[in-house]
């Protein structure tokens, strides 16, 4: 029968990590309050790629789009629209979620590697939209110094909403992952075959987490706004794509917390490597390789799995 | 219940089932024989859909299913288990069967309550029927071959079928594991009053516990009928008993 007790513990655990990132800019330099807020918001992003890429088994290899479309939402919103502040910032998740279920649509219908090529030509397609169309989107400039609303921009308005807002993303996306949703997710990842045989649509569930995956990273671009006030066609360019892909396997793409993991790490060695070298995807390169030949399952889930918590097959999520 | 009428399908150009004809009716075990490639997986991948005819139909409680995608076929009463271990390997076998009485009870699509906390009696019960209840928290993918194909049946069974197509059930066997098997369909079909299809190459099993046999040949539906009836037809004993066989049995 599975666990039922309230693990206190870790209650603990996340009740210290919560403090320790509301106390963090009294004692931190502005800098690394900043560097601590675009580590939450990519990790976010990373996240809701995982949704979808470690719990669902889909090819997601374009995911930078809805987070793109997320921020360039909400920018459009605040910059061209006389539309009251707020609506921006439920609206352009939404937006991602719908662009999410667009592309889902066209592309669930084909499996692994197909899915993932159609995504990325589709994905630049958008981008190529976003890059080109200079009357509106201000193409590959971007938009700059968006106007935020005040208590955003005092002080460390915009780390705190970053916090919170990822930290609720967060649970709800854990919640859903533990979810009879996300445990037939899971199914389908390992066995979709057999999940159509016990009455699965798969492709509805796909789609379904298409969708949520969207409105996710459409939260982590209008975080982006937040900490930045600006969007530039990087966001949605296919190479970002990649950097979160990489965040989940470097943190480990079968655990729960492991693409946040995978994002401090990279955000972090993204920012102090590239005060010294702007070849820092060298860097990137050997650690990947280190990754892939030490530590297969990520670091996190390397962790688990020395501590005991692995069952020794991989992907049984417990974290 | 369940009536297969001509069914034809042909793989690039190999007639893989040419001209099949079945009929189960309710409460009924029936065993499907035949030699290697005669087409009985295949006959029991067009009746749940993961292959679609190429012509005749399948009627199941009058409604023709022929073509229609899987999940819609399960809904519709007819679960099966595969030849090959077909399941969750990663998850355990609780998760295994309640993945699907959630999809049974079509709450796939729920995405706020704590799956651990649903349908554990359920599960349970049904892992109690087949005898894994101990190991319900075991990985699936650790458990022996024979485990892991009675959680096949398992698996089958969370959506409450009416027709339960067994692929082989005993496919890799010990003998003990064997005997448990036959056990369990008998339980199956006696208690729970299960309609079984199955396919089967060990012929004692399918003489000790199918009412009515149907024998395939290249594709082709040659005789369907009881045991004796079909222990006794001089085509079936030339086609694939390679005679003799039975009338010692």
């Amino acid at each position: 029968m599975p666990d039922q007790k309230i693990d206190v513990q870790k209650i603990f655990w996340v009740m210290g990590i919560g403090l320790l990132f509301l106390l963090l800019p009294r004692f931190l330099p502005r800098f690394y309050v900043y560097l601590t807020a675009l580590i939450l918001l990519t990790g976010l992003l990373a996240t809701s790629l995982n949704l979808v890429l470690g719990f669902g088994g889909m090819y997601q290899f374009h995911h930078a789009v809805f987070y793109g479309v997320g921020a360039y939402s909400l920018a459009l919103m605040l910059t061209k629209s006389g539309l009251p502040v707020w609506t921006g910032f439920i609206a352009a998740p939404l937006i991602s979620a719908i662009v999410g279920y667009i592309i889902g649509l066209i592309c669930v219908r084909l499996s692994k590697l197909y899915f993932g090529m159609l995504q990325i030509s589709l994905g630049s397609l958008v981008w190529a939209i976003v890059f080109r169309w200079y009357s509106f989107t201000g193409g590959d400039d971007g938009i700059h110094g968006i106007p935020l609303p005040k208590i955003l921009s005092v002080s460390h308005g915009a780390y705190y909403f970053t916090l919170i807002i990822t930290a609720i993303s967060l649970y709800l996306m854990f919640r859903i992952v533990h979810s009879p949703f996300g445990r037939t997710f899971q199914a389908i990842r390992d066995n979709p075959e057999r999940c159509e045989a016990i009455g699965i649509h798969v492709r509805r569930h796909q789609l379904a987490g298409e969708v949520i995956a969207g409105f996710f990273a459409g939260i982590a671009g209008t975080l982006f706004v937040t900490v930045e006030a600006s969007v530039f066609p990087d966001l949605m360019f296919w190479t970002l794509s990649l950097e979160i892909l990489i965040m989940c396997l470097l943190g480990g793409w079968f655990t729960f917390f492991g693409p946040m993991l995978g994002a401090a790490i990279m955000v972090i060695l993204r920012t102090f490597v590239g005060i010294y070298t702007e070849y820092w995807t060298l860097i990137l390169g050997i650690v990947l390789m280190l990754l892939i030949f030490f530590m297969p399952d990520g670091v996190l889930g390397m962790i688990q799995k020395a501590g005991g918590r692995g069952d020794g097959v991989k992907g049984n999520h417990r974290l | 219940m369940l009536k297969v009428e001509k069914l034809q399908k042909s793989f690039d150009g190999f007639m893989a089932v040419a001209d099949a004809n079945l009929e189960v009716s309710k409460g009924e075990v029936v065993a499907v024989i035949g030699p290697n490639g005669a087409g009985k997986t295949t006959l029991f991948h067009l009746i749940t859909g993961q292959v679609s005819p190429d012509s005749g139909h399948i009627f199941f409680k009058g409604q023709d299913i022929a073509g229609l995608a899987p999940y819609q076929i399960c809904r519709k009463g007819i679960c099966r288990s595969y030849q090959v271990v077909n399941i969750f390997k990663r998850m355990t076998v609780f998760e295994n069967v309640q993945v699907a009485l959630m999809s049974f009870l079509k709450m796939t699509l729920n995405v706020m309550t704590p799956a651990r906390k649903l349908l554990i009696k359920e599960t349970l019960d049904i892992l109690e029927s087949v005898g894994l209840a101990e190991k319900s928290n075991q990985i699936s993918g650790s458990l022996s071959h024979g485990d892991q194909k009675v959680l096949e049946i398992a698996i089958a069974l969370g959506n409450r079928p009416e027709l339960l197509i067994l692929d082989e059930p005993t496919a890799g066997m010990s003998p003990e594991e064997t005997a448990m098997a036959l056990g369990l369909m008998n339980r199956l079909s006696g208690k729970l009053g299960l309609t079984i299809l199955f396919c089967e190459h060990d012929m004692e099993l399918v003489f000790s516990i199918a009412e009515r046999i149907m024998v395939m040949q290249l594709g082709k539906t040659l005789i369907q009928s009881t045991p004796d009836l079909v222990k006794s037809c001089r085509q079936v004993q030339e086609a694939y008993l390679g005679g003799g066989y039975l009338t010692d049995a």
